[in-house]
């Protein structure tokens, strides 16, 4: 397989920043190695580990399973026999069909264009925000920095109405930002979780490193862009990384903001194809709508599992 | 010298640098994010419907909301829910976790197994479910139950099961993430902990209720209270698997919510949407207190 070189530097980096991977790091748990010697423990360890084995292929992947041999099934047969194995041949023309003709290619283009925006903004805000936050610590960011902290407390139901209006009418502006793209990618840049994760990891970068730079003369521009940045990658990582998938998954306010049907992202379209098309053809959508984060998270599990487990730690 | 009159010593010192650094921040918290939450509190004693100009109307949208009588339904059923899912989701990526932070090998394998259901879109995962709740005998879940002589149930068409249908599969789509933050949480036990136990003479079973629990009480406890202010809020299985029926049955608070702001029926009554937000944030906020207040004993230490 030919992985393209950014692709693999990003993976590289998402590696190391999983060095200390919690999963793995783990030394001892509760079973002791004198425990595991003792035959009645080992074979109930063995037992139970295979039987948790089954218990997750079973209900992780077997509903993902069925959805993919769904893709290519005839209708009529996932009707009447749906867990039989393909009784009367595959139907690759649902995949065919729910791409073209359906044209998920096409809100599947508006989901890449919002998941992509959505980033950018996530990481523009939280970068610079975090940047003066935690390096150029100006008198009043203490107080920025406690704005931004209390929006971690309110609920996003509070939000959802003011928000519609606020993007219905913004201020300043005098011009409605319904139905553009817009009306995702600003409101995703106020995210206060991106900005505590950044800016706790700009807190742990080495000051020294500021000073010396500041001596040298390099303006804050470029201590941010060629000192800061370069140094944040792992965490860059792990930002853009759930950034891009939970663009992906939502589905409320994008489905509030974006009424016209052909600037829809998949999530808000699903609903409606399944009102109007062939079984078959639907669930062929659903399958490619889930491809792409499967196919990310495959390729960046470490980055994954290591960011959700310290979502964990930030919260807590 | 006097600091912040000299506009000329503030730029040379960076901070006007700072400030522009410090934008793109202030502008979208502001506008989207301080402005809509201020917003929200003067909109719920407002009167606004787009049409005319936004009307003072005091406890108005409050009285209206609390007189509902599609509230105390609502109320219900997301108390439901989260009992449901507490019941459902709490134990299961305890026990799993546990058992998984022991396997030797390929642990990585188990994580990503359970962490699989999280990454498919949430929408992917309702309308997947729903088609394996058809009720009819040849519906996905009902042959499966066919095979031991169950069923065929009518799932999300009954006003009994459609609930505890819908908490299953919330359970399946959201337990990964839990699962992948106990596994960190049990790396954080100290071997020193264990090692003492033994020499103590403490059996497994012992070790496990006398150390890896107490030590994970931090954690058991936030993840308990995150649960059930995200199951408060639950929207989209509601939405989309059943959109509120049968009868009302799986109505939640926000769900009415979206009805009275968006809902075709009764639609853009804005003021007694945001009434009913502030509500519900002001409950959770309360709940949180009273429960920290009561844990703290507990969780420190």
């Amino acid at each position: 397989m030919n992985v393209p070189r950014w692709l693999q530097r990003f993976r590289r980096d998402a590696t190391a920043s999983a060095q200390s991977r919690p999963v793995e790091a783990l030394t001892r748990g509760v079973v002791s190695e004198a425990d595991w010697k003792r035959p009645g423990v080992r074979w109930t360890m063995r037992t139970v580990h295979t039987l948790l084995l089954v218990f997750l292929i079973i209900s992780c992947i077997g509903p993902l399973f069925l959805m993919v041999k769904f893709a290519v099934t005839p209708t009529q047969d996932i009707l009447r026999t749906p867990l039989a194995l393909f009784p009367n041949g595959i139907r690759w023309e649902n995949m065919v069909l729910a791409w073209n003709k359906v044209q998920v290619s096409k809100y599947f283009w508006n989901t890449v264009v919002i998941a992509g925006g959505s980033w950018f903004f996530q990481l523009l805000v939280a970068t610079t925000g975090g940047f003066v936050i935690s390096v150029l610590r100006p008198k009043w960011s203490k107080v920025l920095n406690s704005l931004v902290m209390v929006t971690l407390f309110i609920p996003s139901v509070v939000l959802l109405v003011p928000l519609y209006l606020t993007v219905l009418n913004p201020p300043l502006l005098g011009q409605s930002l319904l139905n553009s793209f817009w009306a995702i990618w600003l409101p995703a840049g106020a995210s206060a979780f991106n900005v505590v994760i950044v800016t706790r990891f700009f807190d742990s970068l080495p000051r020294e490193v500021f000073e010396a730079a500041e001596v040298d003369g390099a303006s804050t521009f470029r201590l941010f862009w060629s000192v800061v940045l370069p140094m944040s990658k792992p965490i860059l990582g792990v930002v853009s990384v759930f950034a891009f998938i939970a663009a992906w998954k939502d589905f409320l306010w994008p489905m509030l903001v974006l009424k016209r049907a052909e600037i829809q992202p998949l999530s808000v379209r699903l609903p409606a194809i399944q009102a109007r098309e062939d079984l078959g053809v639907f669930l062929a959508a659903l399958t490619i709508s889930t491809l792409i984060p499967m196919v990310i998270f495959l390729i960046f599990q470490k980055l994954f599992l290591s960011g959700a487990g310290m979502s964990g730690a930030v919260k807590g | 010298m006097k600091r912040g009159l000299n506009p000329k010593k503030w730029v040379q010192r960076g901070g006007l640098a700072a400030l522009l650094f410090a934008l793109p921040m202030i502008v979208i918290f502001g506008v989207f994010s301080w402005w809509p939450v201020t917003q929200s509190v003067v909109m719920s004693f407002q009167k606004t419907n787009l049409v005319s100009e936004p009307r003072w109307v005091g406890w108005d949208n409050f009285e209206w909301v609390l007189t509902d009588p599609n509230l105390p339904i609502a109320l219900k059923n997301t108390l439901w829910f989260a009992f449901l899912a507490l019941i459902f989701g709490y134990p299961i990526p305890l026990i799993g976790a546990i058992l998984m932070s022991e396997v030797r090998k390929r642990r990585g394998l188990y994580s990503a197994l359970a962490y699989l259901p999280v990454v498919v879109p949430p929408v992917v995962a309702v309308l997947l479910w729903k088609f394996f709740y058809n009720g009819a005998a040849t519906g996905v879940f009902n042959t499966i139950l066919g095979w031991f002589g169950l069923g065929p149930f009518p799932w999300l068409n009954s006003q009994d099961m459609a609930m505890p249908a819908l908490v299953l599969e919330s359970t399946w789509a959201n337990a990964g993430s839990t699962v992948i933050i106990y596994l960190a949480a049990l790396i954080g036990v100290p071997a020193e902990l264990y090692d003492a136990a033994e020499v103590d003479g403490a059996g497994i079973l012992r070790k496990l209720w006398h150390v890896t629990l107490p030590n994970l009480r931090g954690v058991l406890f936030i993840t308990f209270i995150l649960q059930i202010i995200g199951t408060a809020q639950v929207f989209l299985e509601p939405y989309l698997f059943t959109g509120g029926g049968p009868a009302n049955s799986t109505l939640t608070i926000l769900l009415l919510i979206y009805n009275y702001a968006f809902g075709a029926s009764v639609g853009a009554n804005y003021g007694a949407a945001t009434a009913l937000s502030l509500l519900l944030a002001a409950a959770l906020a309360v709940f949180s207190i009273i429960y920290f207040r009561a844990t703290r004993a507990w969780s420190t230490t």
